[in-house]
């Protein structure tokens, strides 16, 4: 899928974002879009991820990964347009209802939306889908954490910014 | 791509027969409560595989195990556990808590979920255990908690509906 970089001038960095997360990169998502209104991340089928095996249904929890990563994307776009800084934001609570299951051998779709950002928390909706965003798979409602642009850290600034830097998170930090 | 890959690659073939083939739920439980073995429960479930959880029995009592794994990282700075994969355990935690407490016929399905996480969970092995709150004859309520080192300073508490039939 094209998207015109003029419209979703967010799409680049939010994709960086997500390739900061290592479970990401192993689900294989991709950020179709970014603004600072929404975030839609693209969620490639895999008989690795069944969590039905008489059906080949993809597990919930992969679902809860994808809405997960996309309300915290929305967050870091909604943050990253409105005051032009960084920050990661942890999430606080986040609830998932599944309307249907995904069906087996096609994409899954997230759209998060960020829509209140308060000087704490953010506020976060999303909705997976397969066909169409009418008929959805899931939705979700989460809130986030907004914590100090200086906890993020340089090396992560710099991926994100798409600064020529080494991946974090692969060196070994475990303690 | 790590050496756990390799390892699930080798089983995809058998798995992608498995999707077919309708599978006998209340028979695998039965078999893992004579085994004592609940491990054998998940082998099943390609997922629990991907994010390498693992199960086991004292007493009356199930204790699901996520060992530290780097796939599961999201926030590289910490390093700390993807939220998604925390819920993810948990869930899948709560669905086998059903199926071996309850003798569901079938898979349960999650209807909704919902997760509080209290702290970062740190790159290290988390532990979870469920209590099922009530059983209807469709819907059952189990709650999630989630702990690393000290079973008293959970890292998320969950609840969540599931379909049982």
């Amino acid at each position: 899928m094209k998207v015109n970089s003029d419209f979703f001038p967010l799409t680049q960095m939010a994709q960086r974002f997500v390739d900061q997360l290592a479970q990401c990169r192993r689900l294989g998502l991709t950020v179709l879009e970014a603004s600072e209104h929404h975030v839609l991340i693209e969620l490639p089928y895999s008989t690795e991820l069944i969590g039905y095996p008489d059906t080949g249904v993809i597990h919930g929890g992969v679902i809860t990964t994808l809405m997960d990563t996309a309300c915290g994307s929305a967050v870091v776009s909604a943050i990253f347009h409105k005051f032009k800084l960084l920050e990661i934001s942890p999430t606080l609570d986040l609830r998932v209802d599944y309307m249907k299951p995904a069906q087996p051998h096609k994409p899954v779709f997230g759209f998060a939306e960020c829509y209140k950002l308060s000087s704490n928390i953010a506020f976060t909706r999303a909705i997976a889908y397969q066909d169409s965003i009418d008929d959805p798979i899931a939705h979700a409602v989460g809130s986030f954490m907004r914590i100090s642009p200086e906890m993020v850290g340089d090396a992560f600034r710099q991926a994100l910014m798409g600064e020529a830097v080494s991946e974090i998170g692969d060196t070994d930090e475990r303690k | 791509m790590s050496a756990n890959n390799s390892e699930l690659g080798t089983a995809s073939p058998t798995q992608h027969a498995q999707v077919k083939a309708p599978i006998d739920v209340q028979g695998i439980v039965k078999r893992a409560t004579e085994l004592n073995d609940f491990g054998h429960l998940l082998e099943h479930v390609p997922y629990a595989k991907f994010i390498g959880m693992k199960v086991e029995r004292f007493g009356d009592e199930l204790i699901f195990k996520l060992p530290a794994k780097d796939d599961n990282i999201g926030n590289p700075v910490l390093p700390a556990i993807h939220g998604g994969v925390i819920a993810g355990f948990m869930e899948m935690s709560a669905i086998v808590q059903l199926m071996v407490f309850m003798q569901t016929a079938k898979v349960p399905k999650v209807v909704d979920f919902s997760i509080d996480y209290l702290r970062a969970g740190l790159h290290k092995d988390s532990f979870a255990e469920c209590r099922i709150t009530r059983q209807g004859r469709r819907v059952a309520n189990v709650n999630i908690d989630c702990w690393q080192t000290n079973r008293k300073q959970l890292i998320a508490t969950a609840r969540a509906h599931f379909l049982i039939d």
